[in-house]
């Protein structure tokens, strides 16, 4: 609560900081606002000394030019706001960035003689080494040893990761600590380029550019600001020209013009443009996610292809053992027992699972490796099985094709019902494991991936939007598309290679797709530089993280889905509050053109359908709601627009009423009731 | 019922004649084989031959652009040119003098754009060498220029991350030769045999069947004495002898080649007419079944438009959808004239001196300025049409509308000539605004925008609202500076809120390149000639640079493939949203204006 009122306070300050030219210039409707607000301010001076604008009183002008600077204020809260969050969070990350001593070293022969040095003076290539309970300087690859590291101070996931020279766990990040072991570290970026010095500029919205879109908006909204002054100069023109068809004064004053021009200006979605954008930024830093640009959170939004890795975001990460199938008249009984065997020293999710399997099902439980002087046999990518010898006996699990190949190289038999168990399981999606013991095949283990329960139906409300998903795994065609099919993914993209999923990205893209992927590898880097949205596994290597365009910090593979929902909301964000921005203008019209033009013409008192109090009034009612439907939208722009997985038709329908309908609604309703209030207050 | 019968029919004669044209029109974008190239291939290659037009060029947009502009210089200064020489050129048999420079640039200006606003009454300003090969040829090539801009837009949306846009001369020759001269040739034909004259003879005199008395008046010119008793050449009034008083027993006849000149008037959505009243005067538009022509090949070709768009763009359905939004728009249009000139004013019934009921003998309702030939039905439409199309020519007295009848003319060409257009320009404005809508639509629906698989971003934006906005800020710049001119109050027929309609109308008119006239208001004065001619410069060919921009950068992207999270621009909801955007930034633009104008006429006739 207490950080809730600093940060408040923080962007009360700041909104006053703002009104400062220079920064308003950046935004050209609030400009516009800004300038019309110095010009009824000196208006309002020169009223105070009896310099009256055209029939209106003094007490008028003045309460015009506060409204105006209140609605300009507005508008900067709005935006000090959505920067307050990111900058709470960069606050946070610099208390991580303090200075570190390093260790320099020479080389890793040399790793006794150090060098200490100030973590802010390492260049790419230097080499430290950290130790338990020393923080890691900057951002680099660990290339010898291996150690436990609190990453916590940049995901904020507090268990603590293995880092270990080679593979695709070999990246560390300044800043974070090392709590058992140590490791030698080559540094692999210049000064103030780290991860954390970016991730702090990114979250403190300093990076921010505008985004293609935005500035696409901003045309338009600039274009409608430009139209709205000529439309009141041309005003000020006929009034002055139709009072001369009627013999009398131009009743017209510059005042009410001002006010009328900013009160048709867009102020409404001007003024919160800014908000939108930085708050989309701190939703996707919310969720964990780091963006490198804003472009890359418009372009989730823009995402149909969704190429997702089978294991962890469709499936569980691991495959269990669901069946024992005996073949050749093998008793299933000693097919679990020979399965379990091997399966004892066999520390791999799908072993243990193998040993539950066989627990459940026929009561074995309770051996040890060194019950029966058993020697485990690991598995290697030569022989591709693992097993187990024991007292002369040698069980092995493998792939159909090692056992097969074991078994027949001691004159076995590979039987043709074994074949066909084999491609059974393989059509239904799961993974046969042929069990064999003394070059005996006794049987198969299905090994079955589990779906992911709910992903089925996220998978449906994608395909509703309009996006589809391609599972991508490493399993044979049949493999995959029988989970493919049972997942309900659109498409698969099987025996992937880093090169197939390249050309599969650059395929979909030709088509005219955009195509988003989650990668960790180094191997993942071409294929994460060729998608449209990239995101790389904080886990990853430094070289994925590089070609990747988002850094996902819990490195959860089914992140994407957000991402594409943070960027979607966003846009419609943005398009919903233009559209309610410019409906609001037919109400605003409707206060006052009567109140301008009815001196010329009293029959236009008719179009006075709200019958607002008086002529000044009207105004006065129509420019403060506009200032305070500012404050009261800051919520839906800092949370953005309500967000439902349907088709696109349905989400127009839904927005337009809401926004468009509302729009026109909503100051109809408000500037009477703020006449009301005027009214009943007697201040006209 | 005899009325709505009649609204119906012309209805539904448009759109069974659109859709042909619409998809003969694509075939000749596209150079291929029509029931006409036996006849005209070989002079479209005798063409290309003896202009050394390289067939197969694709411009980039910067040259077609160039060549657009150097094509349309070139003809307003021939058209000056034309026009202050025309006294010492031949075809003069009324030996009338040279133009003035304002007029002339006017006048010129006013062709080149297919704007076809008249300063001048035609019979008694240009020589039939002007009228013939001066606007005749403008009224085909600037229609033509048109339709050539809008074959390059569809080519941009087709185009897949090329350059070219096609070719210009190839366009324009194409478009002229094998739609406009052709289709010009039927009407005309028609159009003579229905009664429309078409002679070289010069002004005829008749007898009038009863003489009139005028007098002078305070303008320099005669008005005629009502009440006037004629013996011979004295007049009197009421037994007193009028001292100043004239005796005109002789009606002038104007002749010439109109019958041409009112068919691609039409057609080409030119509406500069032959004679100063345009089509209510009964050489140009004697019959019912002149009529009808007319009306329709008013909107003829721009509604076609909306269907070789569709074909242009491999997107049959988006060119419906923007059929539907445009005839949406005209019919609501058309149907608040109608109701309200059925309904005339609430003067015309108090007095009781006009019956205003329809009977079997009278059409009823507001019948002033309206030809008897013609009725309320078929002046309505008319009217509706011809500022729905930026066409402008007349077959009734804008000036003469009820307040709301004239304030939906007026709104019908600040909205940008978009509810069918100008032949061509109407179908690229509209897109413009169909850029505008998807792109807040397709914000909505969380995706950043597309339409026809290309991506809508700053650049597209840029040129989009530089299309769609050019019209209101023409209008209202001009007609802002020209209320601050003094005594243009002097060159206006009323005061008031009719006087300020009166200017209103003049610079909407132009600013839509619409050309027709409320009338009422003096136009041909230097001051308001060349700023008026500015304008319609301007409105034309801002939106031409946007449209070739738009193009140019569309045809560079690659095509994104469409999904079922794609916005779609074919559907009611889409129709109804461009309908609804169009009315939008039509009634933020031009609200005030017209709350002085009709709006308040409106309220003061119902006080």
């Amino acid at each position: 609560m207490a950080m809730q009122k600093d940060m408040m306070g923080r962007a009360v300050r700041d909104s006053f900081a703002k009104l400062d030219p220079r920064v308003q210039i950046q935004n050209p409707v609030m400009f516009l606002v800004w300038l019309s607000a110095v010009m009824t301010s000196v208006l309002a001076v020169a009223s105070v000394f009896g310099v009256q604008d055209a029939g209106v009183p003094t007490y008028y002008v003045v309460a015009i030019a506060v409204i105006l600077w209140l609605t300009d204020l507005f508008s900067n809260f709005a935006e000090a706001l959505a920067e307050g969050r990111g900058k709470a969070q960069a606050d946070s990350l610099r208390a991580a960035k303090k200075d570190v001593e390093a260790h320099r070293i020479e080389s890793v022969e040399d790793k006794e003689h150090f060098t200490v040095v100030p973590g802010t003076e390492l260049t790419r290539g230097d080499l430290v080494i950290v130790r338990a309970g020393e923080q890691i300087p900057g951002d680099g690859d660990v290339i010898e040893g291996a150690a436990s590291v609190d990453e916590s101070a940049i995901t904020g996931e507090s268990a603590p990761v293995v880092r270990e020279a080679g593979g695709d766990r070999s990246a560390v990040t300044g800043g974070t600590t090392v709590l058992s072991d140590w490791i030698i570290v080559k540094i692999s970026s210049e000064p103030g380029q780290s991860f954390l010095d970016k991730m702090i500029a990114m979250v403190e919205g300093a990076a921010r550019k505008k985004t293609p879109n935005e500035i696409a908006l901003e045309i338009f909204l600039v274009a409608l600001s430009i139209v709205f002054i000529l439309v009141t100069l041309a005003l000020y023109c006929y009034s002055c020209f139709s009072a001369g068809l009627n013999d009398m004064a131009n009743p017209t004053s510059v005042t009410t013009l001002v006010a009328l021009l900013v009160c048709l200006a867009p102020t409404t979605i001007g003024a919160l443009l800014s908000a939108i954008g930085i708050a989309g930024m701190s939703r996707l830093n919310e969720a964990n996610v780091l963006a490198m640009s804003g472009r890359a959170i418009e372009a989730a939004g823009d995402v149909d292809i969704l190429m997702l890795d089978k294991t962890g975001t469709i499936t569980l990460g691991n495959r269990q053992a669901s069946e024992f199938i005996p073949v050749d008249g093998v008793d299933p009984a000693e097919l679990a027992d020979a399965a379990q065997l091997s399966s004892l020293a066999d520390e791999t999710p799908e072993g243990r699972s193998i040993v539950v399997l066989a627990k459940e099902q026929f009561g074995l439980r309770g051996r040890t490796l060194e019950d029966k002087g058993m020697e485990f046999i690991p598995f290697t990518a030569a022989t591709r099985m693992s097993g187990v010898n024991y007292e002369g006996n040698e069980i092995r699990k493998g792939a159909a094709d090692s056992v097969r190949a074991y078994v027949e190289a001691a004159g076995g038999v590979f039987s043709a019902e074994c074949d066909e168990v084999v491609e059974r399981i393989a059509k239904a999606g799961g993974t046969p494991l042929v069990v064999a013991k003394n070059r005996r095949v006794l049987g198969v283990v299905y090994l079955k991936d589990i779906i992911k329960s709910g992903v089925k139906e996220k998978f449906a409300d994608l395909r509703k939007m309009g996006i589809k998903t391609i599972m991508v795994t490493g399993d044979n065609p049949l493999t995959a598309a029988a989970i493919a099919a049972e997942a309900g993914v659109d498409d698969f993209l099987a025996e992937a290679t880093p090169e197939g999923k390249l050309e599969k990205i650059r395929e979909f893209q030709r088509e005219g797709h955009l195509v988003a992927m989650t990668g960790d590898g180094t191997n993942d880097a071409p294929a994460l530089a060729q998608a449209d949205v990239a995101v790389a596994m904080n886990t990853g290597t430094q070289a994925a993280k590089e070609a990747g365009n988002m850094v996902d910090l819990d490195s959860s593979p089914t992140k994407l889905i957000d991402i594409v929902r943070i960027g979607k909301q966003l846009l419609m964000t943005r398009g919903s509050l233009t559209t309610f921005s410019v409906a609001n203008d037919v109400a605003k019209y409707f206060a006052i053109i009567p109140a301008l033009f009815s001196p010329i013409y009293p029959g236009l008192g008719a179009l006075n359908i709200l019958g607002l109090a008086s002529p000044l009034s009207a105004v006065l009612s129509a420019i403060i709601y506009n200032a305070l439907v500012i404050v009261a939208l800051i919520p839906a722009a800092l949370k953005g627009v309500k967000y439902r997985e349907v088709p696109s038709g349905q989400l127009l329908t839904h927005n337009l009423l809401v926004w468009g309908l509302g729009g026109i609604i909503a100051p109809f309703v408000f500037i009477k009731l703020i006449d009301m209030l005027l009214a009943f207050c007697g201040i006209m | 019922m005899s009325a709505i019968i009649q609204y119906a029919l012309y209805f539904a004669v448009l759109i069974a004649l659109a859709i042909p044209l619409g998809k003969f029109m694509a075939r000749v974008m596209d150079g291929e084989h029509t029931f006409l190239s036996p006849v005209l291939a070989p002079v479209e290659r005798g063409v290309y031959r003896l202009l050394r037009i390289d067939a197969g060029e694709q411009m980039g947009w910067k040259r077609y652009l160039a060549s657009v502009l150097a094509f349309s210089g070139i003809g307003l200064v021939v058209l000056i040119a034309l026009q202050m020489l025309q006294a010492v050129l031949p075809g003069n048999p009324q030996h009338l003098p040279g133009v003035s420079w304002d007029l002339s640039f006017n006048t010129a200006a006013s062709f080149i754009t297919n704007t076809n606003w008249q300063s001048y009454s035609g019979e008694t300003t240009l020589s039939y060498l002007v009228q013939f090969m001066g606007l005749t040829v403008q009224n085909f090539v600037s229609a033509g220029t048109g339709i050539a801009v809008m074959f390059a837009l569809i080519r941009g949306f087709r185009q897949v991350k090329e350059q070219g846009l096609g070719s210009f001369w190839v366009d324009l020759t194409r478009t002229v030769l094998y739609v406009l001269i052709p289709l010009n040739l039927v009407f005309g034909i028609c159009l003579a045999a229905g009664g429309v004259i078409s002679n070289f003879q010069p002004a005829q005199k008749a007898e009038l069947v009863e003489p009139v008395a005028v007098q002078p008046n305070a303008d320099g010119g005669w008005s005629v004495i009502d009440g006037a008793q004629i013996e011979g050449d004295t007049v009197k009034v009421d037994g007193k002898v009028v001292e100043d008083a004239r005796v005109v027993t002789e009606q002038f006849l104007p002749q010439g080649p109109a019958a041409p000149q009112v068919a691609i008037k039409q057609s080409g959505t030119n509406g500069g007419g032959f004679f100063g009243v345009n089509s209510a005067h009964p050489y140009e538009n004697p019959s019912a079944f002149t009529n009808i022509i007319e009306m329709t090949s008013l909107l003829l070709i721009p509604a076609a438009c909306c269907f070789t768009f569709g074909i242009g763009v491999k997107n049959t359905k988006q060119g419906k959808a923007i059929f539907a939004a445009m005839f949406i728009l005209l019919v609501i249009f058309t149907g608040v004239i109608a109701v309200n000139e059925h309904a005339g004013t609430p003067q015309l019934a108090d007095s009781g001196a006009v019956n205003i009921e329809m009977t079997d003998g009278q059409a009823g309702g507001n019948m002033e300025g309206k030809e008897s030939r013609f009725g309320i039905a078929t002046s309505s439409t008319w009217s509706a049409y011809t500022t729905a199309a930026s066409n402008g020519s007349v077959n009734s007295m804008h000036d003469s509308y009820t307040p709301l009848g004239g304030f939906v003319q007026m709104l019908q060409m600040a909205l940008g000539e978009v509810v069918f257009g100008g032949v061509g320009c109407g179908l690229y404005g509209m897109i413009g605004f169909a850029i505008l809508t998807v792109f807040i639509a397709g914000l909505m629906v969380g995706r950043t925008p597309e339409f026809l698989g290309k991506k809508i971003e700053p650049g597209e934006m840029r040129w989009a609202v530089v299309l769609c906005l050019a019209t209101p800020f023409a209008i209202l710049v001009c007609s802002a500076i020209a209320c601050m001119v003094p005594g243009l109050a002097d060159q206006l027929n009323n005061g008031g809120a009719h006087g300020f309609s009166e200017v209103l109308y003049a610079f909407t008119s132009c600013g839509g390149n619409n050309g027709s006239a409320f009338a009422g208001m003096n136009c041909n004065i230097p001051w308001i000639n060349v700023i008026l001619g500015l304008e319609m410069l301007f409105a034309r060919f801002m939106p031409i640079v946007g449209t070739l921009a738009i193009a140019g950068s569309l045809a560079k992207k690659g095509k994104v493939a469409e999904s079922a999270g794609t916005l779609s621009t074919t559907n009611g909801m889409f129709v109804f949203l461009l309908v609804f955007i169009v009315l939008l930034i039509g009634a933020l633009s031009f609200f005030p204006a017209l709350a002085l104008g009709p709006v308040a006429e409106f309220f003061q006739m119902i006080a």
